[in-house]
């Protein structure tokens, strides 16, 4: 049993880093394809939101740890 | 080209990133193997090899069970998450924000911590189970990558090619030189397949809501291309604005 949690612990560790990270990008697909599947938002703009998207959480989440390091 | 893009990327993406977890499971398999004995090493390596053989043999055929799209949705979800962990990482390992994976400390760690348990009468036990823990750990990463990357295209067999290569090809070069992969510029090839799977998540996450990405597969090469460039930049502007002095967090 011990066994199978560690690797449930270790597999949820391969996605999950900064948790803010995480949380934000499961937020902007969300998002999305809510906006594309309910707001008739064309797919291929909701396609290039992600796109946009992503690198936007990915700079803010390294900015912050960049801000967050002892100097 | 529109078959053969998909292909490549495939196959380079799952040998890059099986490269790396392979370099790590390979060092500790050989610190136990140097420090106790080779046979706990291999038992251990081989029993972890057989768990995630059972584990694609038993999830594996599921999968085809699930329609395309939903597939490329969750796979494209999976890999956005995972991609950009390895790509945040890297990005802060390249400005200094967090110290270089050193093979050798990690090796030298293994190996003391495996002398300590020398007189420990269940000592074979120990260095067996931390060959397989290692294995087992890493092995989860490469099988899921393999799946990953293969399954949203059906291209399960080119990735698994990939991956075996990077087998192999540790495995060659580490029973040459007869020492952890030292030299291995791993924070750059973390780098690189970062960008690729974050790419990838990206794309088939677009498909998975119905996107037709103009060029089709092509599209592929243009998102890896936004992508490297954004983050490339990353690099550049945190350098410039966050001077780290210190060689980083070890993490």
């Amino acid at each position: 049993m011990s066994v199978i949690r560690f690797v449930a612990k270790e597999f949820l560790g391969m996605f999950v880093d900064d948790g803010n990270l995480a949380l934000l990008a499961l937020v902007l697909v969300a998002a999305v394809a809510a906006a594309v599947k309910l707001l008739a938002l064309p797919p291929l703009l909701g396609g290039a939101l992600l796109l946009v998207g992503c690198l936007a959480i990915l700079l803010q989440s390294v900015r912050r740890a960049a801000r967050g390091t002892k100097r | 080209m529109q078959t053969l893009t998909p292909i490549l990327s495939t196959v380079t993406a799952a040998f890059l990133a099986s490269f790396v977890e392979v370099v790590e499971a390979f060092t500790i398999v050989l610190a136990v193997g140097v420090t106790r004995s080779w046979r706990p090493a291999l038992t251990g390596a081989a029993l972890a090899l057989a768990l995630l053989a059972a584990l694609v043999l038993v999830f594996g055929p599921l999968l085809a069970l699930v329609p395309i799209t939903v597939l490329q949705f969750v796979v494209g979800v999976l890999l956005i998450l995972f991609g950009m962990r390895w790509l945040r990482k890297a990005i802060l390992r390249s400005v200094g924000v967090v110290a270089l994976h050193d093979e050798e400390a990690a090796f030298s760690k293994e190996t003391a911590t495996l002398n300590q348990q020398a007189n420990d009468r269940r000592a074979d036990y120990l260095a067996g189970l931390a060959s397989f823990k290692a294995v087992l750990l890493e092995g989860v990463e490469v099988v899921f990558i393999v799946i990953a990357v293969g399954a949203a295209h059906g291209q399960t067999l080119y990735a698994s090619l990939g991956a075996l290569a990077a087998f192999v090809l540790v495995m060659a070069i580490g029973l040459a030189v007869h020492r952890p992969l030292a030299r291995v510029p791993e924070n750059a090839l973390k780098f690189v397949v970062g960008l690729m799977l974050t790419s990838f998540g990206i794309f088939w996450t677009g498909e998975g809501i119905g996107a037709d990405w103009p060029g089709a597969d092509l599209a592929l090469l243009a998102i890896f291309a936004i992508v490297a460039l954004a983050s490339l930049a990353m690099v550049r502007w945190l350098r410039g604005t966050y001077p780290v002095s210190a060689g980083g967090l070890a993490r």
